[in-house]
């Protein structure tokens, strides 16, 4: 497929989504959006780029296997319950962390959050191997 | 304690990770371990004796009842030193055993990993935990006798131990349970506690047999006994320690540590010396007829387990001390008598006994050890064989009962015996010289295991009490839950019993003096044993085996047939009946009695969705059927938002417009869009496709009407912010207060993209 309009709007899209994408993760806690969403839409991103341009090169400029993706997403979501367990909580227990950033205000960081990173790289993962599986480029 | 445990598996894992090649001495830093565990255990002798117990409870799984319990008394205690004691020796065997051979990186994880395990097992007071460490022990020598897998005999026997012992586990796993069921839990200590409660009841039986198949096929009974001559395949350090003080003792350990709480009944008094009387006459009445020697010490084995198991079922007091210093002669001996077939295999390059011969001349420290192990399983003063052999007897005398049957046969096994080591030393050590290819000499670290432990044969015949003392006397007290005084003695003056051992010795030189002078006695009897006994068990299984596979085959090509279409019918069929079924029987439906339009525009985009659905389903262009489909999902997340389920919207509309993508790119591969299926089929589908949306509607209009319990999603939205810090209650609940949850969905997502993963691969042409 080479149609000019796709592939110029492709280039601004793409972008746009992976900032939504990370803005869906990061803002996930407290307002809609989250790793899941997150994850679908940072391959969005991709999937789109690759319809407009080329499968292959795409996955060429990818570098990193979508299976690597789910690995690292998985292994995150186990690190994630190793706090609650060094804390003797239950397990899957959130643990927070709370920082004092000058300017800015408070900042809570916790596990859940990590464990929705998890989710992110692990979505993301899947649906990579889910198109490039169908694609035949992988 | 569970430490202990720890350093096992650990140092198992830690030992894996640094091949043989870069440090040498891998089996004698093992070894070490073990003496350090042998000195822990040891230095608790005096509180055992105390008749203190040391216990230690990690919980687990409380809820289920399930906590990681240790307990270290004198039956435990006993176990504990003969695993590490002997382990130890085992592994400074195997230093210098395993040397030609490759792989032994992988042979001493497997077999520090089992003396772990073993452990474990004999700590363990919880009886799932126990049944654990029971199964762990089963894999792991599966994967020892297997360690020659490019053997077929090897990989062959491994599969039978694997499956006798590991379906005796399963078999024991169930009677535990049925018993726990009766005492309310899995805790030894709470069963000895309700043990009148659990004999009344009616599953004790049940239970109690249950119990017995797992024992007996662990410790190699009649009719289970088969898998243990064929684990002589294993590495001969393993035969070493599997005979001798682990594995097989274990079924012995488990009833010995059951006796408290199942004892004391009919069935105990007379299941279990029956099949231990049978198990002890084949096993020397097959010994005597082999010509390997470890085939020889595999069925003296089983004699002596048939020995143990009967006198844990004679059940009375002198039976069990009987029983617990026949474990040491046994372990004792068997580990010394397989380490020194091992040595001869090794030095001479056979096992056979019929080319060996005149071996005291190039060997003369392994016969004075092979001498003395040898005399101590005949019984000879003043090993320590000798008093057990007297003890046994004396408990056979006095056992109630069969005690005459089990006397008559008990007699017969020890004559066999006797035969069978006399004519062990003779074929092996004396006799003519043979050719040997290699020059046999006892270089190495071979002999230090078993000179230690021939000695110490020699030395408790001698000085029995410090055995029994330290040893044995705390071990039948934690059986008896009483106090107990054990005292051992070489000479027990002119009674029954000592006219008993002198006819016993009488007839068995007799025996061994018959077939050494004509050995056509032996032949003919061989070929005797071979006409009678033309069914072998070990054949019958696995026959059964393969016919079982066989069938399971056949099944699975008629369940699993490859058609996805009849899949996909088989699963929503019977669904759509199940439903239809729940709905029937619940009945208490109903239309909803009227019809709101309101607002205009969701009933609008109600109409679009059904329109679209019916386009996807009769148009017949495959994309314009997507796209129509991909209509239907964005009005659905359309709903969503007007009823402010925002982020359930974003994610319908992102998943909507990725199956329209991953759709098209499917598309493309597919063939030309056909009609192929016939009239009947197409009515045929269309009537199972009415069926489950018809039950889907209707459910749908249930669920209207069900009274939602609030309870669950209130507390969600009053502690979302509050005790996780998250205003989003779906996104908390997603990532906290359900994580487990998540962590299932993701899994699953990432089976199923490896599943598409694997199933489109190119294939390698």
């Amino acid at each position: 497929m080479n149609s000019v309009i796709l592939q110029i709007a492709a280039r601004y899209i793409k972008a746009l989504l992976v900032l939504f994408a990370m803005i869906a993760l990061l803002r996930g806690h407290n307002y809609p959006g989250g790793g899941f969403i997150g994850g679908l839409l940072a391959a969005l991103s991709v999937i789109y780029y690759g319809f407009a341009f080329n499968v292959r090169q795409v996955r060429e400029k990818l570098k990193v296997n979508p299976a690597t993706y789910i690995a690292i997403g998985l292994f995150l979501v186990v690190l994630s319950f190793i706090p609650s367990i060094l804390n003797q909580l239950e397990l899957m227990q959130g643990v927070w962390l709370k920082v004092q950033i000058p300017v800015l205000g408070e900042l809570k960081l916790g596990t859940p959050f990590l464990f929705d990173m998890g989710v992110f790289l692990t979505v993301i993962g899947v649906t990579f191997l889910f198109f490039f599986s169908l694609t035949k480029v992988e | 304690m569970q430490n202990i445990l720890l350093i096992y598996f650990l140092f198992s894992l830690g030992i894996f990770v640094i091949p043989v090649k870069v440090f040498k001495y891998k089996a004698i830093v093992l070894a070490l371990v073990q003496v350090g565990a042998f000195i822990y255990f040891a230095s608790k002798i005096p509180i055992i004796t105390d008749g203190e117990t040391i216990n230690s409870i990690l919980n687990w799984i409380p809820e289920l009842g399930l906590n990681l319990s240790f307990i270290l008394n004198g039956l435990s205690l006993a176990f504990a030193l003969l695993i590490t004691g002997i382990g130890a020796l085992v592994f400074i065997y195997a230093h210098a055993y395993m040397k030609s051979y490759a792989n032994t990186d992988r042979f001493f994880f497997f077999l520090f990993l089992f003396s772990g395990a073993m452990l474990g097992l004999v700590l363990s007071e919880n009886l799932i935990q126990l049944f654990i460490f029971w199964e762990l022990t089963s894999f792991l020598s599966f994967l020892l006798i297997a360690f020659f897998h490019e053997k077929e005999p090897a990989r062959k026997a491994a599969f039978q131990s694997l499956f006798i012992t590991g379906f005796g586990g399963l078999i024991l796993l169930t009677g535990i349970i049925l018993i726990g069921s009766v005492a309310q839990s899995y805790s030894l200590t709470e069963w000895i506690l309700k043990a009148d409660e659990i004999r009344s009841s009616a599953f004790y039986v049940p239970g109690l047999i249950l119990i017995l198949i797992g024992a007996f096929t662990k410790s190699a009974q009649f009719p289970f006994h088969f898998w243990l001559p064929g684990a002589m395949q294993a590495p001969t350090p393993v035969s070493s320690y599997l005979h001798s003080a682990t594995m097989v003792k274990a079924g012995f350990f488990l009833l010995a540590s059951l006796n408290p709480v199942l004892s004391g009944t009919i069935e105990w008094t007379y299941i279990i010396p029956l099949f231990g009387v049978i198990t002890m006459l084949v096993g020397a009445y097959f010994a005597i007829t082999q010509t390997d020697i470890k085939a020889i010490l595999a069925y003296t084995t089983i004699t002596a387990l048939g020995i143990l198991i009967l006198l844990i079922g004679v059940d009375t007091k002198l039976s069990i001390k009987a029983a617990i210093l026949f474990l040491f002669i046994h372990a004792f001996y068997k580990a010394t008598l397989f380490m020194v077939a091992g040595l001869i295999d090794k030095k001479t390059g056979t096992r056979d006994l019929s080319k060996l011969g005149g071996l005291a001349h190039y060997m003369p420290i392994t016969f004075i050890v092979a001498l003395l192990a040898l005399f101590s399983m005949a019984g000879f003063p003043p090993m320590l064989g000798f008093l057990g052999k007297e003890l046994v007897y004396e408990a056979k005398v006095q056992s109630p009962g069969i005690a005459s049957l089990i006397l008559i046969f008990g007699v017969a096994a020890n004559v066999l015996m006797i035969a069978v080591s006399l004519f062990f030393l003779k074929k092996v050590f004396l006799g003519k010289k043979n050719n040997y290819s290699k020059n046999p000499n006892e270089k190495g670290l071979f002999i230090v295991g078993p000179a230690l432990l021939a000695t110490l044969s020699l030395f408790f015949g001698l000085f029995p009490n410090i055995l029994g003392n330290s040893i044995i006397e705390p071990a039948i007290q934690s059986i008896f839950l009483e106090t107990y005084h054990v005292k051992l003695k070489l000479w027990h003056g002119f009674n029954k019993v000592f006219f008993l051992s002198l006819f016993t010795v009488a007839s068995g030189i007799l025996l061994f003096y018959l077939i050494d002078k004509y050995p056509k006695l032996l032949e003919n009897w061989r070929k005797l044993n071979n006409k009678i006994f033309t069914i072998k068990l070990a054949d019958v299984f696995s026959n059964g085996l393969d016919n079982f596979i066989e069938f399971s085959k056949r099944n699975t090509r008629v369940i699993q047939h490859g058609y996805h279409r009849y899949y996909l019918l088989t699963i929503i069929v019977v669904t759509a009946l199940l439903l239809w079924f729940q709905v029937f029987v619940t009945r208490g439906w109903e239309l909803p009695t009227k019809l709101s339009f309101n607002p205009f525009y969701i009933s609008g985009l109600i109409g679009i969705i059904i329109i679209s659905t019916i386009f996807s389903a009769i148009n017949k262009s495959r994309i314009a059927t997507i796209i129509a489909m991909g209509v239907a999902g964005y009005g659905i997340s359309l709903i969503f938002l007007y009823y402010s389920a925002i982020d359930l919207a974003i994610t319908q509309i992102i998943v909507e417009t990725l199956t329209v993508v991953m759709f098209v790119i499917v598309l493309q591969k597919l063939p030309r869009f056909a009609k192929l299926s016939s009239k009947v089929t197409k009515i045929r589908d269309l009537a199972i496709a009415l069926v489950f949306g018809s039950v889907m509607t209707i459910l749908a209009l249930k669920a209207v009407q069900v009274e939602f319990n609030h309870t669950i999603s209130d507390f969600f939205v009053e502690n979302s912010y509050l005790k996780a810090y998250g205003k989003n209650v779906v996104n908390v609940i997603l990532v906290d207060f359900r994580a487990l949850d998540t962590l299932g969905e993701i899994t699953v997502l990432t089976i199923a993209a490896l599943g598409v993963f694997v199933l489109l691969k190119k294939k390698k042409a």
